[in-house]
């Protein structure tokens, strides 16, 4: 298409439409909650939302009670392993309850 | 009809003035700018896709759907310096450490522009592109990674680096020192030098010494390893020492800056690295790694400090020193974070929420802040780092009692799964930056 051609425009917009939309996204928004802010910092290990890739386990999806354990668990010692202790020291009953119900919720 | 580029599209939009038209074919948004003080379809432009930009681009989508995000990168294919040196050491090739744009793009509805900026006018709320293009932002975030200190070295500049590489920026540079291992004689010398504090990835030179050494016991088991580092410590120190002992008996030798004098100069056509002293140190190859600066559009822009670096208010990440523009990964000054790729990840998120709250007019969230990087000492061998951070009086610090490092005295298996999980961080962060 030359530069200076007429366009039909209405036509253009439909189809540019829905080969990209620029303000789409696939995914579905999260809301900016302190869970949420909290959580992001889990997703660059255990994958975006908990959902991992690779080796480390995932957590999106686990029950809230499940998380919840698991991390109390290692900050207190009772469950060892190998870097979560380390991590799971540094929240609160509060933000530990928090992520939970975040990732149980698949975010 | 032919295929439209992206960009053509818009400016067919642009002439026509049918941007209304797009509303009407746009699924409804978020009714954020029904908020007082929200504003509407927000233009974020992000420069820089390394970890820090293609995270904050990612998590601001996520966050704010109706946000319009640019995303500014000069390389269509973003080449990690995480697991970098297990190319070095023959683990792994160039096209796992090499990924592409395609997820932001298709996933998350990021416009990714390859191209460079060359200013930044604060006042105007614009970047101008080499192309000639410009950018219009509400809010400009800048993610440039690190540049080198040319002046710092003598005998060392960005030419004498094509033959003594740094290999601090992954790419052609990773290549050349990986060709040059390879050609070098059984029973040669390596040397790495290590920049003082502060510099991107603290165990990143020892974990390189790892990898090489891993690669020489195999293929050239008579050679040495000489890290003349600037500093008297480094990060993990006891760990990597350890692993050394365990799994290279002999063959790795570090000397802290006081005990040597740390760099006078480089001869690089003789391979010859001088001590202040003056002493000499002859190798085969040297991995010489300069100090370093925030990138050069941080210097362009006037976010810098005297020290080279950018001071950012540690809550949001915005700069000190221009309004609506923010300073995110190894460039900026982030309080206790070191700079590393998983911290640029980390300030990425929070920038993106803080950006997110702004444009839509609500409260962010107390910021929280994660670092966790490890290191392979051996294939099998993993150490690791980790630790959490808060904002306090301003300033990110970690929390107290928590994070550290791998403990000392752990046996073979959790070094093992150490080293498993290594790999699965790598698939995990890329995949949450990228993808």
């Amino acid at each position: 298409m030359r530069p200076n051609q007429p366009v039909p425009i209405i036509g253009l917009v439909a189809v540019a439409a829905l080969s990209w939309n620029p303000l789409q996204a696939e995914t579905d928004p999260i809301e900016l909650t302190r869970g949420a802010m909290l959580s992001n910092s889990c997703a660059a290990c255990h994958g975006t939302d908990g959902n991992s890739p690779g080796e480390i386990p995932s957590i999106g999806g686990k029950s809230a009670r499940f998380i919840e354990t698991a991390l109390q668990e290692y900050r207190s010692g009772k469950r060892t392993g190998t870097v979560m202790g380390r991590h799971a020291s540094a929240y609160s009953d509060e933000e530990i309850r928090l992520i939970a119900e975040f990732f149980a919720h698949g975010k | 009809m032919p295929r439209l580029s992206r960009r053509r599209f818009l400016e067919l939009l642009g002439q026509a003035g049918t941007l209304s038209a797009l509303s009407l074919v746009l699924p409804p948004l978020a009714r954020a700018a029904d908020k007082p003080g929200a504003k509407a379809s927000a233009r974020v432009v992000i420069v820089g896709g390394g970890f820090g930009g293609a995270t904050c681009a990612k998590y601001l989508r996520r966050f704010a759907p109706d946000i319009h995000v640019t995303l500014i990168e000069r390389d269509t294919r973003f080449i990690t310096c995480p697991f970098s040196n297990t190319v070095l050491g023959g683990l792994n090739d160039m096209d796992y450490i090499s990924h592409d744009y395609s997820g932001l793009q298709e996933h998350y509805g990021i416009e990714v522009v390859h191209d460079s900026v060359t200013e930044v006018d604060a006042a105007a709320k614009r970047v101008s592109l080499t192309n000639g293009g410009k950018q219009q932002y509400d809010a400009l975030v800048v993610s440039p990674g690190i540049d080198f200190r040319w002046d710092a070295i003598a005998g060392y500049d960005e030419k004498t680096a094509e033959s003594v590489p740094h290999a601090w920026k992954a790419g052609t540079q990773t290549e050349t020192l990986r060709r040059q291992l390879e050609a070098m004689p059984d029973g040669g010398v390596v040397i790495i030098a290590p920049p003082g504090n502060p510099f991107r990835c603290p165990p990143g030179p020892y974990e390189r010494a790892s990898m090489i050494a891993y690669y020489l016991k195999t293929t050239k088991p008579r050679s040495k390893l000489l890290i003349l580092d600037a500093k008297d410590k480094f990060s993990k120190q006891p760990l990597f020492v350890q692993g050394w002992e365990a799994l290279y008996p002999g063959m790795i030798e570090w000397i802290g800056g006081s005990d040597w004098g740390g760099i006078g100069r480089l001869d690089a056509a003789n391979r010859t690295l001088y001590s202040t002293f003056d002493t000499p140190h002859k190798a085969d190859v040297i991995n010489l790694i300069p100090p370093q600066k925030a990138g050069a559009i941080a210097h362009a822009a006037g976010l810098v400090n005297a020290d080279g670096w950018c001071p950012v208010d540690q809550r949001t990440f915005e700069s000190t020193l221009h309004k609506d523009v923010y300073v995110i990964g190894d460039a900026s000054v982030a309080g206790q974070m070191p700079k590393s790729g998983f911290a640029a990840n980390s300030q990425g998120k929070v920038c993106a929420a803080a950006l997110a709250a702004k444009f839509h007019a609500i409260d962010m969230p107390e910021p929280s802040y994660v670092n966790t990087c490890y290191s392979l000492v051996g294939p099998e061998y993993g150490i690791s780092v980790a630790g959490v951070y808060r904002l306090v009086d301003g300033e990110i610090k970690s929390v107290e009692k928590s994070g550290g490092v791998s403990p000392i005295d752990a046996d073979r298996q959790f070094r093992q799964t150490e080293a498993r999980y290594a790999v699965g961080w790598y698939q995990s962060i890329v995949s949450d930056s990228f993808g």
